[in-house]
């Protein structure tokens, strides 16, 4: 493999993608736990889980529209290959992020009597995403096979995704309330957790199955060695984390945000093990990265804007949750 | 059902949507930037109670925006895979740029502008406000920059079928870039300051006459006086532009068959397209050719030259009489309603009735002028360079007619709940006057309790 621009901005190009989504899905994650949890909070609480994200879904969900974005200018083909294949549960994703993003505005807006309502649109919104990204997620594993196996599995997949997130969303909370809430949050962590280790293990075990071509990268020697750092740390993480959830919250309120960069590390081994396993596809055994990719004129005009702006993007993103650190207190126009 | 009309008609319901809502966040963030100025040069808390009434209804124009926003990011995939395909190294940098330089910027310090007054010094405040204000402008900037692009193409050649860039200056300042960047922005100045002075004169007419109220109105009506003169001007730059560059959309405005000197300006009429006339038609002699050509013996492009080739008339003809209609319309409400405001220092009670419905004016002409400009682009998707019909995808158009039903109910019933609020959060603003909650003022540590508290 020569290194010249036409084979590595391709290849910039994908690990740029895969950290939007990785970045999206940490921190919206949270952001839809917390919706999907609403429905086992008082109200009272959902004031203060709402005011624990208020300020940052936004710029969370930034993140998607990066990564579509990002699939959309470099590598058009897999854009429109991806998306028309998997148009009803795009559309379903947008139907829930439209209903839980109005529904953050529209319930401290309107009058006091149709707030709850707009509560349940909120929780609705986020479940419905959820489970349309984990569903997205089951089909492209198994290669966008849209079959009655295919369903069957991105139907597993979208309940263990929406567990996850629920973990997510119940970390956060822990990182940003006190009290009751938090000893709350515990207990929902616990419980998520075990579906979210139940789907993780669903997906690793079927993408190699899914795939002759993923089953041989996986089980050769000496790559399987390389790999099993993988497998095995995210199962020592999910142990570890589900045995410190029967000690949280700690005393002074130690560690509360552990539990949430537990659930982002194994994040991140899961995506790590997936992008191993379909490099160099972007759409799964059908259009590699260089296959799929724009011009490499129009890839480098917008490396050269990237490669300044996305470090100031991070930097002021830290500056924005700076801003609202501590515990979460009522959020109000001030 | 045919995949290619519905998903047209699908398309162009999210993008109606969706444009309702940065048309107000556009130019809102200014108006908020000049109450938060106001407020730091004078000191005066009715200002900063104009700004608390305004911000809300900004967060959730931006928050209605970026959802709809989304939406379409995702169908240019799901149902335009051509379009991507064919000038993808087009737009798609374009795109990627708005993303980078605009969204992440505007989400980042909108949380900021809403919730962090009493957590970051007022200068801080002040920038986030700016960032936003900003941002919003960048963001139009690259959108009309694309959408000029694909009105009038510059600075690409074709390969195998494809666009690629050669001059991506010549492809941003393309040749009706400047015109439709001016006119959108100063639409968007149009329109909040309509929806300003329209909400405000609800609660004057709910008998508010609080500081905070004659602030807003003051600031909505002498802005749009303002601004429509100047738009009126810039909108006839805008259709000499496009007379120059697109002479059969200027031919389907005009509603003009045939080709000649001494065309008459057409005011009204029913334009039919299979007896190529006109049905009904008042007309000024001369007219088209003296206001296109600026002389009466003028040639004016003709359909007839554009056989197969040129938009449906009716609805360009229609959509750009509705525009200028409501732009006069403005003209004349502005102008009173400042005059009023200026030499009695009171607005009439059957002026300020017509003021509430005049709020969504800025909607109307909008959309309107949106769809002349759009649909007068047809049957291109690109001038010259690909079919709306070559840029379909192969999604079937029982699935698409399902989820276009889906979308419409849901925008309609969104649409019904923002209005509501919009409503609401006047009658509350005008129930509470100048006793709704002081804000906090500080330039020190974080979580000060505010003033009056």
């Amino acid at each position: 493999m020569t290194f010249d621009w036409p084979t590595l901005l391709p290849l910039i190009f994908a690990g740029l993608m895969g950290l939007a989504i990785l970045i999206y899905v940490v921190l919206d994650g949270f952001d839809l736990g917390i919706g999907i949890l609403f429905a086992a909070a008082e109200d009272a609480e959902q004031d203060t889980m709402i005011a624990a994200i208020g300020p940052f879904w936004d710029a969370n969900e930034t993140w998607l529209v990066l990564a579509v974005g990002l699939l959309l200018v470099a590598f058009p083909m897999a854009h429109g290959t991806i998306l028309s294949a998997l148009y009803i549960p795009v559309f379903v994703l947008l139907v829930g992020l439209i209903l839980r993003g109005v529904a953050f505005d529209f319930r401290a807006k309107v009058p006091a009597g149709s707030k709850h309502r707009w509560n349940r649109i909120f929780f609705l919104g986020s479940l419905i995403a959820s489970l349309a990204q984990g569903y997205m997620l089951g089909l492209y594993v198994l290669g966008l096979d849209v079959g009655l196996g295919g369903i069957a599995f991105g139907a597993l997949v979208a309940l263990c995704l929406a567990a996850a997130y629920a973990a997510m969303g119940a970390a956060w909370v822990i990182y940003k309330t006190e009290g009751e809430l938090q000893r709350k949050a515990v207990l929902w962590l616990r419980r998520a957790l075990v579906l979210a280790a139940l789907g993780m293990a669903a997906v690793s075990l079927a993408t190699p199955l899914a795939s002759p071509r993923i089953f041989d990268k996986w089980f050769v020697w000496p790559a399987m060695l390389y790999l099993s750092p993988l497998p095995i740390l995210s199962a020592v993480l999910f142990l570890w984390l589900w045995r410190q959830t029967f000690h949280l919250p700690k005393p002074d309120d130690r560690h509360a945000l552990t539990p949430f960069l537990t659930l982002a590390a194994i994040f991140a081994l899961g995506f790590a093990g997936l992008a191993w396993s379909f490099y160099p596809f972007v759409v799964p055994d059908r259009l590699t990265i260089w296959q799929a990719a724009s011009a490499p004129e129009s890839l480098a005009f917008i490396l050269v804007g990237t490669v300044f702006v996305l470090p100031i993007i991070i930097f002021y993103s830290f500056y924005a949750y700076r801003v609202f650190g501590g515990k979460a207190t009522d959020l109000t126009y001030d | 059902m045919d995949p290619l009309i519905l998903s047209r008609i699908q398309f162009g319901a999210n993008i109606s949507f969706h444009i309702l809502f940065p048309a107000i966040t556009i130019a809102l963030g200014w108006v908020l930037l000049f109450f938060k100025l106001r407020y730091n040069a004078t000191g005066d808390t009715a200002w900063m109670r104009a700004y608390f009434t305004w911000v809300k209804v900004f967060a959730l124009s931006f928050a209605m925006g970026v959802v709809s926003g989304v939406t379409m990011s995702f169908q240019f995939g799901t149902n335009w895979p051509g379009y991507m395909k064919t000038v993808g190294n087009i737009a798609g940098p374009l795109l990627a740029y708005e993303i980078l330089t605009a969204f992440f910027l505007e989400a980042a310090f909108l949380g900021i502008m809403l919730f962090g007054f009493r957590r970051v010094s007022n200068r801080i405040h002040t920038l986030a406000t700016v960032l936003v204000a900003g941002g919003t402008t960048v963001s139009a900037f690259w959108i009309i920059a694309l959408n000029s692009w694909m009105q009038t193409p510059a600075g690409f050649e074709m390969r195998d079928g494809v666009a690629h860039a050669t001059n991506w200056w010549a492809i941003l300042f393309n040749p009706s870039m400047p015109y439709r960047l001016v006119h959108m922005l100063l639409a968007s100045g149009l329109t909040v300051s309509f929806l300003i002075a329209g909400l405000s004169a609800l609660r004057y007419l709910y008998g508010d006459r609080s500081e905070s109220m004659w602030k807003a109105l003051r600031t909505g009506v002498f802005t749009a006086a303002i601004l429509i003169p100047i738009q009126i001007f810039a909108g006839d730059q805008h259709g000499l532009n496009t007379l120059e560059y697109q002479p059969q959309k200027i031919a389907a405005m005009e509603a003009n068959w045939n080709t000649g000197p001494n065309v008459p300006l057409v005011l009204l009429a029913l334009p039919d397209e299979a007896a190529k006339e006109n049905k009904f038609e008042i007309t000024i002699p001369d007219g088209a050719s003296l206001v296109l050509r600026h002389s009466a013996s003028g040639v004016v492009p003709g359909l007839n030259d554009y056989a197969g080739n040129h938009p449906p008339v009716f609805p360009v003809f229609w959509g750009f009489r509705i525009m200028v209609g409501t732009g006069v319309l403005m003209l004349v409400v502005s102008w009173s309603a400042a005059f009023f405001l200026k030499r009695r220092h009171s607005l009439p009670r059957p002026l300020a009735m017509l003021m509430v419905p005049m709020a969504l004016s800025g909607w109307l002409a909008t959309l309107a002028g949106w769809y002349t400009t759009e649909i007068g682009r047809q049957p291109w998707l690109v001038t010259g360079v690909l079919k709306t019909a070559d840029a379909v995808g192969p999604v079937a158009g029982s699935h698409v007619a399902l989820t276009l039903a889906i979308y419409l109910i849901l925008y309609v019933l969104l649409l019904i709940a923002y209005l509501g609020v919009l409503v609401h959060l006047a009658l509350k603003a005008a129930k509470d006057g100048d006793a709704s909650p002081l804000p906090g003022v500080m330039n020190a540590a974080l979580s000060q309790p505010a003033a009056g508290e």
